[in-house]
């Protein structure tokens, strides 16, 4: 493959599948292409093993069961593990924050390792936060409002490695006041399924990360516009 | 078998009389259709009345993610060949709507019931079917309805304690065939349906489920696809007894035919011929509005409703026959689940080239989509207006739940 094509990994799209999260790898591969900048996603599927040559990885949400899978056939192929030494750049959405933490314990109060990436350690909560979310990027990381719907168990703890993303304003988020993870090159967020649709600004600076340049914005009237209704709807 | 539905306990024939009449009373004074208020009342006044109205009738339950309406129409048709059917035929698809079908048609031998996936364990435990109906099972209002494999759960649990049921399995389906698997009595169907994203690994035992044509088999444990004893094939269907039928269904697409099947082995196993089944389904032609077409100024625009993924890539095979223009309506109200995170799973590249425009409550939701799709759109929230903003002649309109109910009122009421 040529070194100028910005490959995105699609991990496991059948088994962290469950909500749309193919979405992800579609916006940033139509916003480096859009821009001339040649990307191309790469799925990798249950069974293959993980390269640890791409340039972003794309990792989503998924049932208990699959998630379990999920963590096993990553630990079993450490490609993803690899490629964070080489300073790849990594997005983990819904169950990503969990899998990709020192620890995960589900309701039934058994704890699996994680995939010791970030550190963080995720429990069951008492209620399922299920909602839209808006919080407001710490440090002006990227253009909030972040904005995504939430639909999960799990509370999640950092520890002093791992920085929040954000300050929940509307939902849940990792606690009740802060939502999502990053760690070097790696950001997680509990917003699931479809995060970077909404939010152009956050997959702008995965992009940047990923290809070392600054990027203009691109102006998709259909993106301001479900923003504004998005952030009204909420509050 | 009973002939006659046995008599009703005094409380229930009360809480029935009360019912029917709040429905006759929401519907003279323009509330509503009725198919639920009077449920809901003798739900209220009788917590047994599903039970006890059931009692004595042959009841066959329909569930699953899609085709419900659809294949509950056909079978209650096709049982029709046997005697009365009382029958749910509004989509009203939980207890209270049962009720109030039930109670409407005291006198019915039969009783053909829609349910909603999430209501199957409670209905089918109270009513004690002789026939229970799962359709597919996929992913669908995920803030609603929960997980798919914890729907599949709970259908196996509640299959596996109902007595003398036949239960009609969609061998094609993963999900379906491990919710049946350990049923006692098992009529298997081939549908040939191509919804395989909900199913990498076992429901059972966590394992990769691996495909080789239209054999699958679990790579963990014995779960595999069974051997049908009905096979959908291409406008036909093969019966147990090597028998082959010609559908020519009414209704489009081949998701119809699987319902079709679903429903010939349905009517089948409740005593009615095969080809008399067929016969008497494939007469239907409009399921609470939908495919039905409506005219507006040159334009006559086909009304079609998708609710979740696999039923959008359906439809989107259906009406890619022609290249006709399409309004794409989406709203995510309650009843649609209120998460638009599935719009991304449906394969929208498919309408590239075509004239699109992008409608409903939550238009500016699908217009992110489309673009991203690169499906040159426009936006017009107003569905009507997005019709009549369409070149004349043929307008296909896919719409989901709430989306196609209000517009499909708002087209009668201009008719």
């Amino acid at each position: 493959m040529s070194e100028s094509t910005i490959q995105i990994a699609l991990v496991l799209p059948d088994l962290l599948g469950t909500y749309g999260d193919f979405g992800n790898a579609v916006v940033l591969e139509k916003r480096m292409t859009w821009r001339g900048i040649k990307a191309e996603i790469v799925p990798i599927n249950y069974g293959q093993p993980v390269p640890d040559s791409c340039d972003i990885y794309v990792v989503g949400g998924g049932e208990d069961t699959a998630q379990t899978l999920a963590v096993k056939h990553l630990r079993e192929h450490p490609g993803l593990q690899r490629a964070v030494t080489k300073n790849a750049v990594v997005l983990g959405v819904c169950a990503g924050i969990q899998i990709f933490g020192e620890s995960f314990t589900r309701a039934d109060n058994v704890t699996h390792p994680g995939m010791g990436l970030i550190d963080s350690s995720s429990h069951a909560g008492g209620s399922r936060a299920i909602g839209e979310v808006v919080a407001e990027p710490i440090n002006g990381l990227f253009a909030g409002p972040l904005i995504g719907f939430e639909n999960h168990q799990g509370r999640t703890t950092l520890g002093p490695a791992a920085r929040p993303l954000a300050h929940v304003k509307v939902g849940t988020g990792n606690d009740g006041s802060v939502e999502g993870a990053v760690q070097g090159r790696i950001v997680c967020t509990y917003l699931h399924g479809p995060v970077l649709p909404r939010n152009p600004a956050l997959a702008d600076m995965l992009i940047e990360w990923a290809t070392g340049t600054k990027v203009a914005p691109i102006d998709l009237p259909a993106v301001t516009s479900m923003r504004a209704e998005r952030v009204r709807a909420a509050s | 078998m009973n002939d006659s539905p046995a008599r009703l306990p005094l409380r229930t024939a009360a809480a029935v009389k009360l019912g029917n009449l709040s429905s006759t009373l929401s519907q003279k004074m323009g509330l509503g259709a009725g198919g639920m208020i009077g449920g809901r009342v003798a739900l209220k006044l009788d917590p047994q009345a599903l039970g006890r109205l059931t009692q004595g009738r042959r009841v066959a339950v329909v569930t699953g993610t899609n085709g419900k309406t659809t294949s509950t129409m056909m079978l209650a048709r096709a049982v029709g060949a046997l005697g009365e059917v009382a029958t749910n035929h509004s989509g009203a698809n939980m207890p209270d709507g049962h009720v109030t079908a039930l109670s409407k048609q005291p006198d019915a031998p039969y009783a053909v019931l829609e349910c909603d996936e999430a209501y199957f364990p409670a209905v089918a435990g109270a009513s004690n079917p002789s026939v229970a109906v799962i359709l597919n099972l996929s992913r669908d209002q995920l803030d609603r309805v929960g997980e798919v494999r914890t729907i599949e759960r709970s259908l196996r649990d509640a299959v596996n304690k109902l007595q003398n049921c036949t239960v009609i399995a969609n061998c094609d389906d993963v999900m379906v065939t491990s919710a049946a698997w350990n049923a006692s009595k098992v009529v298997w169907v081939a549908t040939g349906t191509g919804w395989h994203h909900d199913s990498a690994s076992c429901p059972r035992c966590g394992n990769p489920i691996r495909w080789q044509g239209e054999h699958w088999h679990c790579t963990g444990c014995d779960l595999s696809r069974p051997h049908p004893n009905w096979i959908t094939a291409d406008e036909a269907m093969i019966t147990p007894e090597h028998q082959k039928l010609e559908l020519r269904l009414t209704l489009p697409g081949k998701f119809n035919q699987a319902n079709a099947v679903m429903a010939a082995a349905a009517a089948h196993a409740m005593g009615v011929p095969a080809d008399e089944a067929v016969r008497r389904l494939r007469g239907v032609s409009n399921v609470s509005g939908r495919y039905r077409t409506i005219q507006r100024g040159g334009r006559s625009a086909r009304l079609l409703l998708s609710k979740n993924p696999a039923g959008w890539s359906e439809t989107l095979t259906v009406v890619k026959e022609a290249n006709h223009p399409a309004v794409l309506v989406i709203n995510a109200q309650e009843a649609d689940g209120r998460d638009l995170s599935w719009l991304w799973d449906v394969p929208f590249e498919r309408l590239q080239g075509r004239t699109v425009i992008a409608s409903g409550e939550r238009a500016t939701d699908l217009a992110v989509r489309l673009t991203y799709a690169e499906v040159q759109h426009t936006i017009v929230p107003d569905p009507l207006k997005a019709i009549d903003q369409m070149p004349q002649g043929a307008v296909e309109v896919i719409a989901n739940y709430t989306a196609f109910r209000d517009l499909n009122a708002r087209a009668a009421a201009d008719e």
